[in-house]
């Protein structure tokens, strides 16, 4: 009994704090989603309609039919792979680079972690302007690159989707390290020193006792990584030459510039839908492998 | 063991067990990709001139003394690291509560409170902007910089969570049950052996939280107020005229100033070890 | 629960030491304007001259500062919206009146800016900067130096410009462009013309390096484009560091668009709002902000103490034969801004 109230009270706060700032007010939108647009923008209170959710599949042709339109679909599609491959990608740097730190001396390690998080003390804006400045023509990565011989000429990297690669892998690194040094710090070393005592090399160890015992910390950094993601548009913008909409451009502009908030309302809310099923079927996998008492 | 096989010494093995082959060096690569826009954009905040995205124009400080100059800015860098910790302190204390209860046997709703307590990631934040705007104004709010410290502690907490969340997933249980057992209290137990183990992941939690915070830029915008407008949002205000390397200044002078306080809040933590 | 109750104590304290400086209510006034868009001698001089202390935030796009009103997040005194965000905002009752045409100063107001389509009485508002977006193209980048002044230049380019081309991200600059090139209305509701006119940027979108509203003048002065669609203001300082390029008025018209000062309901100081409303239409006043934003005022009298180099650029002043090319920017009905989106969507997806 006594551990029950406990439970609630450690839970009060956070389910209050989230349930009223975040949960009422997007049950608020679900309603907004649900409303007429206001003819300049806003919605109109009282009147209700699914248009919005209607928009996001289908559009009227010219002779007022419905005909079914992917636009919406191929940007939802271009910001999943693009979060999925940055996922990916921070997964690969970063995992090795947590490793690494996790086993140096323990002086070291909070002071390295605390390197890795350093530049995002850093204005966002900022940070994706010093990369165009890298990456432009004859910027420095060009002048390096030409120094050390590998190319002749300037090479076209800013404005492609390479350099949103680079910056949005660069945003979100330290997102995807912390999770997994956290992790990897608090295993017991015993059981690795036991694999290697049974005659594991590096790579057994990793494999059979590093990579499950970690795992929390790769899914944390996965959702830390893929979520956020979907949502991200400043860098594509900036390094990506603005040439395709993401996600959250879309959605951004639809309270802006196309002043249609229950499009942009019902958007946001497919995109959480999405997100929801991908994250249950996930949680239901991992529970199957979690790690056993 | 026969004769021609080579039985490495013991000792040297030991030495070689920590250094997983690779790690090393795309760690360097990565501390390397890390710091070099870092460096660009220290060394553009002493370039003499007028845009951030200029090539350099020969070395000076004028920026800098623009900083100091330029009271909105100064303002705007105030309001951030105000907000940023209140909703740090606030959210990782949340977070560091909702984490033990989680933690251990799972119980009937867990899934759901987890879910709930990772929502505040997943809503794209232009529209949970929105949302809390308006929620904020039906109920009376007044918005400023509390109101933004309301919306930010929400986000902070999904933040922290998840390290001490991950951490406490691997602590022996058998630790703070026995500690439970034996002479310790639930709270002290709690304070003498559980709070430290925890320690890293609630850093770590925190330090997520505070970053987050402080490069919030679209839920700032639409729950400040008049005279409450954060650094990230002065900044984005600037871009279609023109962002100055003043920018770069200034986030150049919070980059050293977090610095000079974790410094100082570890040296201090090392010495109540 | 003790920790957390200190941790919202130490919050609220905080918040409680962080209210504006100034918090007079009588002699202060909230200032939300687009970055970097108001001389701070001016607004020093106006605190000199009436004692009013002034506080400053920005925003970046009509579009959010409108969205942040119609939310209900008001609490400014004075705002700038450009034409037609103004008059929806007088559609939507979302300004005050301000009754410009009894104030001191305005008698100075150039016409036609006294009587815009968006609020034709100036009931509502004064005008500040007026600007125009034409196309800039670096002169040493294309053969025989010169290009001919008409949009085909832009859409339709040469091989000279291909892949080294800027445009707004603006829908409705880039989408009123293109209706002026094939002679539709920029308020086109027709849905034939607005297929063409996505065709012509669908094809136009493989010679175009970037689409962004930000950083023009840095991407041309550094040479990364060669060619830009560019208002006319952020050409002038991109002259001063590049003084190659050109400012082009295509013969089949030209942006021609007004920022405006107005008073937001809700303002808690209306009557500061009006002496600062009043305060912008002076000559001298007029040209200080001219002279920092490097775009063109609506006040007779100011030329004088316009810089020199402001007053000789054409792209700044207009010349005479320029001027019938200028058309200015309408807002459009919702049929028309419909199909604006469509024509964007479908061009970005």
């Amino acid at each position: 009994m006594m551990a029950v109230l406990r439970r609630v009270g450690l839970l009060a706060p956070s389910m209050v704090t989230i349930g009223v700032l975040l949960i009422v007010p997007l049950g608020l939108m679900a309603v907004v989603s649900t409303l007429e647009r206001g003819s300049t923008g806003g919605v109109v209170w009282g009147r209700h309609t699914a248009d919005a959710y209607v928009q996001f599949l289908f559009e009227r042709d010219l002779l007022g039919r419905l005909v079914v339109n992917t636009d919406y679909l191929h940007i939802f599609g271009r910001s999943f792979a693009l979060a999925a491959i940055t996922t990916v990608v921070t997964l690969i740097v970063g995992y090795p680079m947590a490793l690494w730190i996790a086993f140096q001396p323990p002086r070291r390690r909070m002071l390295l972690i605390f390197i890795v998080t350093v530049p995002f003390w850093t204005n966002i804006l900022v940070r994706n302007y010093a990369w165009i400045l890298l990456l432009r023509n004859d910027g420095v990565i060009d002048w390096m690159l030409i120094k050390l011989g590998l190319t002749s000429h300037p090479i076209d990297v800013l404005y492609t989707p390479f350099a949103t690669g680079i910056g949005l892998t660069y945003s979100f690194l330290p997102y995807m390290v912390l999770p997994i040094y956290v992790s990897l710090e608090k295993l017991d070393r015993r059981l690795i020193e036991a694999a290697f005592d049974l005659g594991a090399d590096h790579w057994r160890a990793f494999r059979r006792v590093i990579l499950p015992l970690s795992l929390p910390g790769v899914i944390g950094g996965a959702i830390l990584v893929f979520i956020p993601g979907l949502g991200a548009f400043i860098s594509p913008e900036l390094l990506g030459g603005g040439k395709s909409m993401m996600i959250g451009s879309l959605i951004q502009q639809q309270f802006g510039q196309s002043r249609n908030w229950p499009f942009g309302a019902a958007l946001a809310f497919v995109l959480l839908v999405l997100v929801l099923l991908a994250l249950s079927a996930h949680t239901a996998r991992y529970r199957g492998h979690g790690v056993r008492r | 063991m026969n004769g021609s096989t080579l039985v490495p010494p013991v000792a040297p093995q030991r030495l070689d067990l920590w250094r997983f082959p690779l790690t090393r060096s795309v760690a360097i690569a990565a501390f390397v990709y890390l710091y070099v826009p870092i460096v660009a954009l220290v060394v553009l905040s002493f370039s003499a001139g007028d845009s951030s995205l200029a090539r350099w124009e020969g070395f000076s400080v004028r920026w800098y003394i623009e900083v100091f100059n330029n009271s909105d800015m100064l303002r705007a860098m105030r309001n951030s690291l105000i907000v940023a910790s209140a909703a740090t302190v606030a959210g990782t204390v949340i977070a560091t509560m909702g984490a033990l209860a989680t933690s251990g046997p799972r119980f009937r709703l867990q899934t759901a409170i987890e879910a709930m307590i990772a929502l505040p990631l997943i809503v794209p934040d232009i529209v949970a902007g929105i949302a809390i705007l308006l929620f904020f104004v039906l109920v009376g709010v007044p918005l400023g910089i509390f109101s933004i410290m309301l919306a930010h502690t929400v986000f902070a907490i999904p933040f922290a969570y998840l390290p001490i969340r991950a951490r406490l997933a691997g602590l022996d249980p058998a630790l703070a049950e026995a500690a439970a057992d034996l002479y310790a209290t639930p709270s002290r137990s709690f304070r003498r052996i559980v709070l430290p183990l925890i320690w890293p992941g609630i850093a770590a939690g925190a330090m997520l939280a505070f970053i987050s915070s402080l490069g919030d830029v679209v839920i700032s915008y639409f729950v400040s107020g008049p005279g409450a407008t954060t650094l990230p949002v002065y900044v984005f205000g600037m871009v279609r005229m023109g962002v100055t390397p003043a920018v770069n200044a200034i986030s150049t002078l919070l980059m050293l100033a977090s610095v000079a306080i974790l410094t100082v809040s570890y040296l201090l933590g090392r010495r109540f070890q | 629960m003790k920790r957390f109750a200190l941790a919202i104590g130490t919050a609220l304290l905080l918040s409680s030491f962080s209210a504006p400086a100034g918090a007079d209510e009588e002699k202060a006034l909230l200032l939300f304007n687009w970055s970097n868009y108001m001389s701070p001698d001016l607004l020093k001089h106006f605190e000199e001259e009436t004692g009013i202390k002034v506080t400053l935030d920005t925003y970046d796009t009509n579009e959010t500062m409108l969205a942040k009103l119609q939310a209900g997040g008001a609490g400014y005194d004075v705002v700038v919206p450009t034409g037609p965000t103004l008059q929806q905002m007088i559609t939507d009752g979302l300004v005050l009146k301000v009754d410009a045409s009894t104030m001191s100063n305005y008698k100075n107001v150039k016409k036609p800016f006294d009587h815009p389509s968006f609020d034709p009485d100036r009931a509502y508002s004064v005008p500040y900067m007026w600007g125009t977006t034409g196309i800039v193209y670096d002169t040493t980048k294309v053969a025989g130096g010169k290009i001919d002044d008409t949009w085909k230049e832009l859409f339709e380019p040469r091989p000279d410009f291909v892949g080294k081309i800027g445009m707004l991200k603006d829908m409705g600059e880039v989408i009123t462009a293109a209706a002026y090139y094939l002679g539709f209305d920029q308020c086109t509701e027709k849905p034939e013309e607005a297929q063409k006119i996505l065709e012509l940027l669908e094809k136009q979108k493989p010679a175009v390096k970037i689409y962004s509203a930000e950083g023009t003048v840095d991407r041309v002065a550094g040479g990364e484009v060669t060619m830009e669609h560019m208002w006319n203001g952020s050409f002038h300082r991109a002259h001063a560091k590049l003084p190659t390029i050109v400012y082009v008025y295509p013969r089949e018209g030209v942006n021609l668009w007004g920022d405006n000062f107005a008073v937001p309901k809700g303002a808690k100081h209306p009557e500061n709002a009006k002496l600062f409303l009043n305060f912008i239409m002076d000559p001298k006043n007029a040209a200080t902000a001219s002279n920092f934003t490097g775009y063109n005022n609506a006040i007779a009298g100011s030329e004088q103490y316009l810089k020199e180099d402001l007053r000789d650029d054409p792209a700044f002043n207009t010349p005479e034969s320029m001027i019938s090319r200028l058309k200015q920017t309408r807002l459009c009905s919702k049929a028309a801004l419909d199909l604006r989106e469509k024509i964007w969507t479908r061009l970005l997806r």
